[in-house]
């Protein structure tokens, strides 16, 4: 097993830090991404300059400099982080309605569904990575799985609720319009229950973006990789702004899905009469 | 199948078992943190949500504090609390950590199982002539039971899953056991670790579903 990008040599107590770093000193924050700094790479140049006093230096919890110094890898681990989410919550998705349709369908397949999704939920998520290490080694595809098995709790629970909500009525009347079952269910039934599968999207979306920072233990943690290595190194500034971002990362998602969710049920929106 | 018997092994070793970085300890340093801050979320968060649900007011932010908690990161949360000052008291950073995780899913919990309670039950009690606080204690709240457990139920889970958390931030737990087979590459530990924190989260979930099942029939023989 080849060791995690991102983590210390010691056992992952940030209180031993390396003694280049010593919590409160006014050295520049070591990353693995030093290389970064504009003018960096005191290597190149023989002169030895003293470090630059800015908030840096500093080590403050806001930054500009650091936000104009990182740009490029702040945008990178916002890239990692939306296409792990994206990906996984796509996934759960796309396993979520057959198996909300199917635990619809035949009620013997609810109990089974709905309990072992919910175990599933159960387990933490450090663990839930772990568990899934020997199956995929040291890959994104860890994180992937892991979510796609918590976003699938929220999903199949909230679809299921949706299809249960369809009325009766409409189902006949469906039906009396000459409707066979795949019709009723793709025209009807899955319509109806979008803003309750909608609900669960939202909430299974927000949950993975916060979920995929701890993917950082693999090394595949988009904003998350920025906290750990800011934990180890003490760097206040860019831990305090991946964690903004996560939060703005998740905000942002679900005014989205609440925007196409409006898009897509026109009719939960008709003015009451 | 090898990790399997490797796991296997990992875990039935008793050099494993004793000492301070042994399951034993990290155990106890789990169930510890987690039954700690249970309470302490309890004693903060339920009497906030039953005098507010019981007045009728602020539920706007005791719905919504749910949804925020979901919206941060736990790992950041307790990274950033570990930055700050906070950070050179021991445990502390992760105890407020899992405070602050703990208390949503309780304070929502609680004010909802509050205002859901039946207004007509609610109003035939003032009817009988009860005051606020025998409203409150006597039906109110045995009414709102099974919610409130809900709540309870759901912060013990969470408070499990961010104490193993914690051990990424540098604290104590099974998720040590965990962090420590990652730096040491040793996948046998990884999922020992792994497999002991899901067991235990496991088992605190379905304690709290025994409690929740029979307490309500508790509460009922109690307030007669």
């Amino acid at each position: 097993m080849a060791r995690p990008r991102g983590s210390g040599t010691h056992d992952g107590d940030p209180r031993t830090p390396s003694p280049l770093c010593a919590p409160g000193s006014q050295r520049f924050p070591r990353t693995a991404h030093q290389d970064a700094r504009p003018g960096g790479g005191a290597g190149s140049n023989e002169r030895v300059t003293a470090p630059p006093d800015d908030c840096l230096a500093r080590n403050e919890w806001i930054c500009g400099a650091y936000l104009t110094s990182r740009g490029h890898i702040l945008w990178d681990a916002v890239v990692q982080h939306l296409q792990l989410t994206a990906v996984s919550v796509a996934i759960g998705l796309l396993i979520a309605v057959p198996l909300a349709v199917a635990a619809r369908r035949w009620r013997w397949a609810a109990g089974p569904v709905l309990g072992i999704t919910t175990i599933l939920y159960t387990i933490p998520s450090l663990a839930m990575f772990s568990l899934l290490l020997p199956v995929y080694g040291l890959s994104a595809s860890i994180v992937v799985a892991g979510l796609v098995l918590y976003s699938l709790t929220l999903l199949v629970r909230n679809i299921l609720a949706g299809l249960r909500a369809v009325p009766e009525d409409t189902r006949q009347a469906a039906r009396g319009m000459g409707y066979g079952p795949v019709r009723l269910l793709l025209a009807v039934e899955l319509p109806l229950a979008v803003p309750a599968a909608m609900a669960g999207l939202r909430i299974a979306t927000v949950s993975a973006v916060s979920l995929v920072t701890v993917g950082a233990i693999v090394g595949y943690g988009g904003l998350g990789n920025l906290i750990y290595s800011g934990m180890n190194t003490y760097f206040k500034a860019q831990v305090l702004t991946a964690s903004v971002l996560c939060v703005v990362i998740a905000v942002a998602a679900d005014l989205l899905l609440l925007g196409i969710q409006r898009l897509l049920t026109p009719w939960t929106r008709a003015v009451p009469s | 199948m090898n990790t399997l018997s490797d796991t296997w092994s990992w875990l039935t070793s008793a050099a494993h078992w004793s000492g301070e970085n042994g399951i034993w300890n990290r155990l106890g340093q789990h169930l510890w943190l987690t039954a700690l801050c249970l309470v302490l979320s309890c004693l903060i968060a339920l009497p906030v949500a039953l005098v507010l649900g019981h007045l009728g007011k602020g539920g706007t932010l005791a719905v919504n504090i749910s949804n925020v908690g979901r919206a941060v990161p736990t790992f950041a949360v307790l990274v950033l609390l570990l930055l700050t000052p906070i950070g050179k008291y021991g445990e502390w950073p992760t105890i407020i950590a899992l405070i602050l995780f703990a208390v949503p899913p309780l304070l929502t919990n609680a004010y909802v199982g509050m205002r859901e309670v039946d207004r007509d039950v609610v109003r035939a009690a003032r009817g009988m002539g009860m005051t606020g606080r025998q409203l409150l204690f006597r039906v109110e709240l045995p009414l709102a039971l099974p919610l409130i457990l809900t709540g309870v139920r759901i912060a013990a889970v969470q408070l499990v899953a961010t104490a193993t958390l914690a051990a990424l931030a540098g604290g104590g737990g099974l998720g040590r056991i965990i962090t420590a087979g990652f730096n040491l590459a040793s996948t046998p530990q990884v999922v020992a670790g792994a497999i002991l924190v899901a067991v235990f989260a496991l088992v605190v979930e379905g304690l709290f579903e025994v409690v929740q099942r029979f307490a309500p029939q508790w509460a009922r023989g109690g307030f007669g």
